[in-house]
């Protein structure tokens, strides 16, 4: 079973939300990066470009699938994480760590209310899993 | 991921149940169930570059042809000439179609003077079992052992003295493309210097029921080699960086031998075979694409069906791509013009809509250490 900190929010298609003030962290979840396997590529926007809640925001590849990453929240970019370029595979070993892909300062903090807790996105991937 | 939806049910190799229980990824492979990676293709990738890997690959195909005329028969269909063969040495060759266009890929083994095997691929035994028994010649029986037959890969630098240690023969004398029969792990086997990898290492043929003891032997004593088993997915990645060509992806019916870079496997000078008139027609006429090999400039990755451009042109199509693990960058193989084929030339590949520069590259992209090298 792959590991779901209960401190986080969480989509159904597997990306995780760290709220830090009106800021919020995402990257995603390690039931994602287990399932798409080793990481090689993630595509991600610039400092200062606008996501939307549940758009796309970028894409991450592994050796065998692309996968599109969806935005949890609403906002702007404020940082990106510039390891990921040289180093995708951070996703895999650490997908709540330094694995982490961007930054967004919300426009609309009450887009995490619309996000999923730790038990239901545990219980979505217990489903989920073959 | 989105697998193929088939309705007839998948095909197990002996060793489906292993993979399972070994936790293996399981997908649908040319209509069989296949274990894709175990532990993570770039690891198992690095295991057979820097150690051994072991592979289960008994969903190719295997037929064998006997009789005054087998010689005949095999030299009728196939594109290389199989008339130097030795006893014990293997050749690569294609099955073409009269218009050139390419049936399958694959090997051949002499038996014995009258007494041939050729090794398919697995998504091609049907197509190539009615081909090559309604257009054999002579007085060749042909019989299909693919069922019967287990084939399991020994690939790697330490691949060598791992068999060596199993096998109650010398295994160190049989040259690249040579095999011999012995027992490996006491089971009978065909003990064949090939490979899909461009490592040095045996592709073992056996009676299906014996798998199982032939793997879990090889497991066992290539444990202190660092012995993993490996999936498909690495043997995708492995095969790539040799620019070795995959059926389906970089050669089919619409694809002949020679811009595909497989004219060394073409030998008209041996006499007639079908497909011959139309390949030494286009040999004459001038190639008008050739399957070359790319790299990325980024990280972004080429992937099959994806457009090639050149000077704001869609000019091709990429066959295969993938990130490749030991040359540590993306890479691929298309078809483009023969203009803009040699090494050097700038292209770029069309993903999600953005155009990524590419650039040819020498290949192999990663340098083989097959036997011969």
């Amino acid at each position: 079973m792959a590991n779901v900190p209960a401190e986080l929010k969480y989509t159904r298609e597997h990306e995780w939300a760290k709220v830090e003030g009106d800021r919020a962290r995402i990257g995603i979840t390690a039931f994602a990066q287990e399932q798409l396997g080793d990481v090689v590529f993630v595509e991600l926007p610039k400092v200062g470009a606008k996501v939307t809640a549940m758009k796309t925001f970028g894409v991450v590849e592994s050796v065998k699938a692309v996968s599109d990453l969806f935005a949890p929240v609403s906002g702007e970019v404020a940082e990106v994480n510039d390891a990921l370029p040289k180093n995708p595979e951070l996703v895999n070993t650490d997908p709540y760590g330094k694995g982490w892909m961007l930054v967004i300062r919300m426009s609309n903090p009450k887009d995490v209310d619309g996000l999923m807790s730790a038990a239901d996105y545990q219980k979505l991937t217990a489903d989920g899993a073959h | 991921m989105t697998d193929a939806v088939s309705t007839s049910p998948l095909k197990r190799t002996p060793l489906r149940d292993v993979h399972v229980k070994a936790g293996a990824k399981m997908v649908p492979f040319g209509g069989w169930d296949m274990p894709v990676q175990y532990t993570g293709i770039i690891d198992e990738h690095r295991a057979v570059r820097g150690a051994v890997g072991l592979f289960d690959i008994s969903h190719m195909g295997e037929f064998e042809v006997r009789g005054p005329d087998a010689l005949g028969a095999v030299q009728r269909l196939c594109t290389n000439d199989a008339s130097t063969l030795e006893i014990g040495q293997v050749q690569y060759a294609a099955l073409c179609y009269p218009e050139g266009g390419i049936v399958d890929d694959l090997t051949i083994y002499r038996l014995d003077t009258d007494r041939f095997m050729l090794v398919v691929n697995a998504s091609n035994v049907d197509k190539d079992w009615a081909w090559v028994t309604s257009h054999s010649v002579g007085r060749a029986e042909w019989k299909n052992v693919s069922d019967e037959t287990a084939l399991l890969a020994v690939q790697g630098p330490r691949a060598e003295a791992l068999v060596g240690r199993l096998a109650d023969r010398d295994v160190i004398g049989i040259a690249y493309y040579h095999f011999a029969t012995g027992a490996v792990a006491g089971v009978p086997a065909v003990i064949s210097r090939t490979g899909y990898t461009g490592e040095d290492g045996f592709e073992l043929y056996i009676a299906a029921p014996q798998a199982e003891r032939l793997w879990s032997a090889l497991i066992e004593a290539g444990r202190p080699d660092g012995l993993q088993p490996i999936g498909l997915g690495a043997r995708d990645t492995l095969r790539l960086e040799m620019k070795y060509a995959l059926y389906g992806n970089d050669i089919d019916q619409t694809t002949n031998p020679l811009e595909a870079g497989l004219g060394w496997v073409v030998k008209p000078a041996k006499g007639d075979f079908i497909g011959r008139d139309a390949i030494e027609a286009l040999r004459v006429r001038g190639l008008a694409r050739r399957l070359v090999g790319f790299e990325m400039a980024e990280r972004a990755v080429p992937r099959h069906g994806y457009r090639l451009m050149a000077g704001g042109a869609a000019v091709g199509v990429v066959t295969s791509g993938s990130f490749g693990p030991s040359v540590e960058r993306s890479i691929g193989m298309g078809y483009v013009p023969s203009a803009q084929s040699a090494v050097g030339c700038e292209l770029a590949v069309e993903i999600r809509g953005a155009t990524h520069a590419a650039r040819v590259v020498k290949t192999p992209f990663h340098p083989s250490h097959t036997k011969k090298a």
